[in-house]
């Protein structure tokens, strides 16, 4: 199926619980050398046909301004699967 | 009678399954997530709440909480353990009971007086009740859809181990109407609703004999005294 992939991840400089408490559960069972998590959200957008250019200048733009909050979210990947 | 009651994080019912503990007769043990030291409890009462925030999935960073790995171990040679809503969502996190717990099908949290089917009374937390006995305890989640494959769904048929069943509402999309399980043991039970919040009269559910007067979940508590007097 044609989908469009937009990958949201938490700001850099934000504290990320989920990823932090993960991390912490991480070492407690041993991946010592595992020095962060964070963790983001992968949204797949499926379309019946094929995906164009226009489809792709429009899933940034969702993904910019509905799927994130640019307050403590980035969008840092937009893909296509034709 | 020593009956350990776990606090993990984020954990919310863990003072009145203590205080169920002791109303049935029972001494509650206060066990710390991080403490492997199981204190030599008889059993563990692993309370409701939202453990880790329910980062990751609900019930998943508990199950890798250090008193966690003293459980299991434990729960394996025949402890019987008690998982109420977080705790069963830690149950199946651990392995300890299959099948997943994921969000409500109608996608909000639910608050309601429930009434069950107890389907096993031959385990550690259910031998004071009637086979097939219609009982009433709250019920309070927002992530207690049960869901498991097939295959498992016939295991869980096949040889009775589904322990609690939702009767006339399934509040949550549960499969097979499943509320709760047990283990082939018996030793191991978990449920989403609420027995610890169902054991005094005046804070229970309503019956028909009076407002707040159902203590059904009780039982859930003398039956585990009475397996380990009996055992």
């Amino acid at each position: 199926m044609p989908k469009i992939i937009v990958e949201v991840m938490p700001k850099e400089v934000l504290l990320d619980p989920a990823g932090k408490s993960v991390n912490n559960a991480l070492h407690r069972k041993g991946h010592k050398d595992i020095s962060a998590v964070r963790i983001g959200k992968r949204i797949e957008l499926h379309f019946d046909r094929e995906i164009t250019d226009k489809d792709l200048a429009e899933a940034r733009e969702i993904g910019e301004g509905f799927l994130s909050n640019g307050v403590i979210e980035d969008v840092v990947k937009i893909s296509s699967e034709n | 009678m020593k009956i350990g009651v776990v606090t993990f994080p984020g954990t919310l019912d863990d003072r009145d399954a203590a205080r169920a503990v002791r109303l049935a007769g029972g001494e509650a043990v206060s066990l710390w997530h991080a403490d492997t030291n199981l204190h030599k409890v008889d059993a563990v009462v692993l309370p409701g709440g939202f453990s880790y925030g329910d980062y990751l999935r609900c019930g998943a960073i508990a199950a890798q909480a250090p008193v966690m790995e003293s459980i299991i171990k434990a729960a394996k040679g025949g402890l019987p353990v008690l998982g109420i809503c977080n705790g069963f969502q830690v149950l199946v996190e651990s392995h300890l009971l299959p099948g997943g717990l994921i969000r409500n099908e109608h996608q909000h949290f639910i608050c309601r007086d429930q009434k069950l089917i107890v389907e096993s009374n031959t385990t550690a937390w259910t031998n004071q009740f009637e086979l097939n006995q219609e009982i009433t305890i709250p019920l309070k989640n927002g992530e207690g859809g049960y869901i498991a494959t097939d295959e498992t769904l016939k295991r869980l048929e096949g040889e009775g181990l589904i322990t609690f069943r939702y009767k006339e509402v399934n509040p949550n999309g549960s499969m097979n109407d499943i509320a709760g399980l047990r283990n082939e043991r018996g030793n191991v039970v978990g449920l989403m609703p609420h027995p610890e919040h169902a054991v005094e009269a005046g804070f229970g559910p309503d019956t028909t004999v009076a407002m707040r007067s159902g203590v059904d979940g009780l039982k859930f508590f003398t039956s585990v005294i009475n397996s380990l007097v009996n055992a």
